[in-house]
């Protein structure tokens, strides 16, 4: 089946997942011109939320569950078919087109398939125990909320965006607050040890305690609820609530057996996908945190589970299902970004980050604390990769566009 | 009509912030290559400050500082998302060296 086939004969898509990048799908679909049915299955049933403020404004208390919905009033005159609570099982092909298996009603039968059914937070093998968090879900959010009552201890295993945004939350809520790090810097993967370091620092000052450098053996329990963490060095650490934050694992088990495949030849690192977001069975594509692409900008396969790509590719990847002409996108808007939000300041990366990069200060500095402003550059063989930028949002700006040049 | 500085306090690709125009609402005036334009400084999708952002002198844009929709200085018209409403514009007057801005009370429109 061409591209072209495809499109003549496409009347139905099924669109998986109603996370960001399945809902901006199926409003990308309608601005392109789709005019057939658009079935969106999702297996949470609240309509489409957004997670960011989960760990921020959410989690303090300042918003309510109103202010993170996605959905917009013009969203009712895109005419979506919504299947809310109902998980997909499989995708079997079937005439010219395909079947989305779902637990419990009859399958959906669509001519297109946008894959977007997102990541799940990864959890630590063992027991269950009371008190012992993920973050990924609006659910996840109100059993946390919950429990970050002041006097409360807390142990964020994971210093990653995810676990030092929970720390900066949960430190201004009063919480005795400790984050436990194997990597030798908070965030050091993504911003490398210098700006980890000065992440750190930054945390400290805020009376969070970071233990970077130990990695977390176990956790401990009374009467089925979490009293400790005990770390690799033998140490323990008392705690009434654990939040694990170490990563995420892309939805894509109900893809077994449709032919599709990951970056290592299964799906557990993420569904396969070109630039674009085809993949290598026609008249699906895949879109946001649960796919793996080549990026040319990373120069490898990467995930990239951010919040601006969940919002921007999917008008990309609709566009090749249905044959439109894919809208022309920036390239300081290919030049892949995330933001993070902690002690009120915004923090900004843009680009890409490997270890032996070196990281270069171009303004301020990484030793003030009590307010942050500072730019740091990475380079690769002297060439500008990545930006990372607190409090100085046109300084950064401007480094962006610089990066973009490496894909012009 | 509101004074809002002199016109050498905005330099080129920077912006000035009204804290609180006549109708209480804070609103960012920017100098695109010696033109001015008037906005409303708070971002349509959350509550970041436009004149906090990166100037895009060749499409006459601002970039919102924290998820990096342009908003057009024009018309107010965003990029793309995540915002997806228009802020509103404002006229701009420039008088014996000041700048001045007028503010409209219309409500943006949605393209
Ligand atoms: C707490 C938190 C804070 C974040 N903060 C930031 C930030 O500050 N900046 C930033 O850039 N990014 C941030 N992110 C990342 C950003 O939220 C994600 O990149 C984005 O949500 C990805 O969207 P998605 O639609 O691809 O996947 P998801 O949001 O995971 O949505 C996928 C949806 O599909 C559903 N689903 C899964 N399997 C099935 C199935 N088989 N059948 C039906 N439905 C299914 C899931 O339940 C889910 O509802 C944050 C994420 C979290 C969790
Ligand atoms: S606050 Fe401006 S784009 Fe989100």
């Amino acid at each position: 089946m061409t591209t072209e086939q495809t499109a003549s004969t496409m009347q139905v898509v099924a669109v998986v997942g109603t996370g960001l990048a399945g809902l901006s799908s199926a409003r990308a679909l309608r601005e392109l011109g789709f005019t057939g049915r658009i079935v969106l299955i999702g297996d949470e049933k609240h309509d489409p939320y957004d997670r960011p403020p989960l760990s921020k404004a959410f989690l303090a208390g300042e918003w309510d569950p109103a202010k993170i919905a996605l959905g917009l009033p013009t969203d009712a005159g895109l005419d979506l078919d919504w299947r809310l609570g109902e998980q997909a099982v499989g995708l079997s092909p079937e005439g010219s087109g395909w079947v989305v298996d779902l637990e419990h009603g009859e399958g959906v039968r669509a001519d297109g398939v946008v894959i977007a059914t997102g990541a799940r937070a990864r959890k630590l093998p063992g027991q269950v125990l009371a008190g012992v968090h993920t973050l990924r879900t609006l659910d996840d959010a109100l059993a946390l909320k919950a429990e970050l009552v002041p006097g409360a201890r807390l142990v964020i295993v994971g210093g990653g965006f995810i676990g030092a945004e929970i720390a900066s939350t949960a430190v201004m809520l009063g919480i005795d607050t400790t984050v436990v790090e194997m990597a030798p810097a908070l965030l050091a993967g993504p911003l490398g040890d210098a700006a980890g370091a000065a992440m750190a620092r930054i945390h400290e000052a805020h009376g969070v305690k970071v233990l970077t450098g130990v990695g977390v053996s176990g956790l401990t329990g009374e009467s089925g609820r979490v009293a400790g963490v005990s770390l690799a060095d033998g140490r323990s650490l008392m705690a009434d609530v654990v939040v694990v934050g170490i990563g995420s694992v892309p939805n894509t088990e109900w893809l077994a057996g449709s032919g599709l495949t990951g970056p290592d030849g299964d799906l557990a690192g993420g569904v396969l996908t070109e630039e674009d977001g085809r993949t290598a069975l026609p008249g699906v594509v895949a879109t946001g945190d649960c796919t793996a692409t080549h990026h040319p900008f990373a120069g490898r396969v990467t995930r990239q589970e951010h919040w601006t790509h969940a919002a921007q590719h999917p008008t990309q990847a609709v566009a090749v299902l249905i044959g439109a002409p894919a809208p022309v996108v920036a390239p300081a808007m290919r030049v892949p970004y995330v933001w993070s939000e902690q002690y009120g300041q915004h923090f900004q990366f843009a680009g890409h980050h490997q270890p032996g990069d070196e990281a270069e200060v171009v303004d301020g500095d990484l030793e003030d604390l009590t307010d942050p402003a500072f730019t740091v550059v990475y380079r690769r063989e002297g060439e500008p990769v990545g930006v990372f930028g607190v409090g100085r949002p046109k300084v950064f700006g401007r480094w962006r566009r610089e990066l973009a040049k490496r894909l012009s | 009509m509101i004074r809002v500085c002199a016109v050498e306090e905005i330099p080129e690709g920077e912006a000035v912030r009204v804290e609180s125009g006549p109708d209480g609402v804070p609103v960012a005036v920017f100098n695109v290559g010696g033109n001015y334009y008037a906005i409303d400084d708070t971002c349509s999708h959350q509550d970041a400050s436009l004149a906090e952002g990166y100037v895009e002198e060749d499409d006459c844009a601002v970039e919102c500082p924290l998820h990096a929709t342009c908003f057009d200085l024009r018309t107010g018209q965003p990029s793309g998302p995540p915002a997806r409403v228009p802020v509103r514009t404002h006229t701009v007057v420039i008088e014996n060296g000041d700048v001045h801005v007028a503010l409209s009370q219309a409500t943006a429109q949605v393209a």
